[in-house]
């Protein structure tokens, strides 16, 4: 396989874009990234998106997007992960320069979800859940997550304010990100007295509802060096699955789709988790982004939530996490927000991400999730 | 959600009967019922019934509900052992949220689930009550 470059990468601040269409908004990101590697001219076009189709009745949204970016004739096609859409329409796009089909491509995550009321949007949402056996009876994702966090807090004897450090600090860095949809602090107390959405899970363990597109432009070595001074390779990639239904788990504290995804990209790129300067993680609810930092060998099984709530993987730690405000600030467009990730990653690796930096970081991190860990992306950067 | 008659007819052992499939090869049993073994990827697996009995693993009180369900908030989501080890993810009835506790004893029973407007199909399923002590 070739080695793969990032060369240009591009981003809408997340929020109510109620100006702009799924191939307005995606347009928007591709146009930045396409600048930012100096006029690059991809040949293919992969689109990460979730809820197009449930939402506003689109589909064939490669070609959709391909044509509002003023692309009209590449290759496109169009990526569906649930919330992980994003991340593994940057592995789909990894490979069509890897495997050499093409040298210059184009990965873009869109989505928008504040054009309707909550209650649909949730139920847009669900769709990520088993239809026939949990959505029928209403189940939300939220719930599905709260199941998850009642029972790691009762197993680990994690408190209700110690994972409350997690959006504290999320909102924190987000609040010095551009590109974040929340730019404000919050305080623990804010936190434990939000608004229940699906008890435990409160509002403010929740990453919000908003519309967003991010890009990359991916190409390969030789045509890297043209189009950017500071490339950044694609070191590993890896996905893997679990069951859509949480019923059959093997064990709903585990997430063995994040493990083995990591596991494979990690092989990949020759490291290890103490490698990792700088990452982001799924954290769409509090409960998320703690599986995450265990099952991606960060920390121990059952001590995320304490080693955090003490104040590590801070910036200049190793690694830093979620710099950017993570889902729960930056926000979490579904099938955009692993797009972010790797952009945000990238310019970690650059040195010019406009938020809270990192150092200086040489191997980074994106782990980017559908469903409750059903299927899952992990992509190691390298400067 | 989209109901028709075929689809509902379909999911009829798992969503009436609470059936599932049990592995022949590793003896691994799971809900809903697939035609091969998660744990072994056998496809040497059979339908069996399941126990209707179990007690509550971990829950959640649903606030924020899918359009169609409004009228049935607050949802109590919760993942049920059954007395075979068997888990099941569904809802509890009959009871008020503050009232669930871990481990407590509940029993799948048929329910209307949802309805397909006011004259279309009505979706059934089972759904979780306390059960008499004992
Ligand atoms: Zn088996």
């Amino acid at each position: 396989m070739r080695r793969v470059f990032v060369v240009g990468v591009g981003m809408t601040r997340v929020g109510r874009r109620f100006d702009k269409g799924l191939g307005e908004l995606a347009a928007e990101a591709i146009f930045r990234a396409i600048d930012d590697a100096r006029g690059a001219r991809p040949e293919a076009l992969v689109v990460g998106n979730m809820m197009a189709s449930s939402l506003f009745n689109q589909d064939n949204l490669g070609a959709l997007v391909a044509d509002y970016a003023g692309l009209r004739g590449v290759a496109a096609y169009h990526v569906e992960a649930a919330c992980g859409s994003g991340g593994h329409a940057v592995v789909a796009g990894y490979s069509l320069v890897a495997s050499g089909l093409y040298d210059v491509v184009l990965v873009v995550g869109v989505e928008k979800m504040c054009d309707y009321p909550t209650s649909v949007v949730t139920a847009a949402l669900a769709q990520a859940a088993d239809a026939e056996h949990e959505l029928v009876y209403g189940i939300s994702f939220p719930s599905l997550n709260a199941l998850v966090m009642r029972l790691y807090m009762k197993t680990f004897g994690a408190s209700r304010e110690a994972l409350a450090q997690w959006p504290v600090r999320m909102h924190e860095y987000g609040s010095r990100n551009p590109y974040a949809q929340l730019r404000f602090r919050i305080s623990v107390d804010d936190v434990v007295r939000s608004p229940v959405i699906a008890d435990p899970i409160r509002l403010l363990d929740s990453s919000p509802i908003g519309d967003g597109a991010a890009a990359l432009v991916l190409a390969s070595e030789d045509v890297a060096r043209k189009l950017s001074d500071t490339p950044v390779e694609v070191a590993g990639v890896g996905m893997a699955t679990d069951s859509v239904d949480l019923s059959s788990r093997m064990d709903l504290l585990d997430a063995p789709s994040v493990r083995l995804a990591a596991e494979k990209a990690y092989r990949m790129a020759r490291v290890s988790p103490r490698d990792i300067d700088v990452a982001e993680v799924h954290d769409a609810f509090t409960v998320t982004g703690l599986l995450c930092l265990e099952a991606l060998g960060f920390v121990e099984r059952g001590k995320a939530w304490k080693e955090f709530a003490d104040g590590r993987f801070g910036p200049g730690d190793k690694p830093s996490v979620n710099l950017s405000g993570g889902l729960k600030a930056r926000g979490h467009p579904v099938g955009a927000t692993g797009v972010y990730q790797v952009a945000e990653i990238a310019m970690q690796l650059r040195g010019d991400f406009p938020g809270v930096k990192a150092g200086s970081p040489s191997i980074g991190l994106a782990a980017n999730f559908g469903g409750v860990a059903t299927q899952t992306s992990v992509v190691v950067l390298r400067r | 959600m989209k109901v028709s008659p075929a689809r509902v007819w379909r999911a009829r052992g798992s969503r009436y009967r609470l059936e599932g499939s049990r592995c022949r090869d590793c003896g691994f049993t799971f809900y809903p019922p697939k035609p091969a073994c998660p744990k072994c990827g056998s496809r040497n697996v059979e339908r069996v019934q399941l126990p209707p009995r179990g007690r509550v693993v971990t829950w959640a009180v649903q606030y924020t509900v899918p359009e169609g369900f409004r009228s049935r908030a607050p949802i109590v989501a919760a993942i049920i052992e059954l007395e075979n080890g068997v888990r099941v993810l569904g809802t509890i009835v009959d009871v008020d949220p503050s009232e669930i506790r871990d481990g407590m004893t509940v029993e799948a029973q048929l329910r209307r689930v949802a309805e397909d407007g006011d004259e279309g199909l009505i979706v059934y399923g089972l759904k979780f009550v306390p059960a008499p002590r004992g």
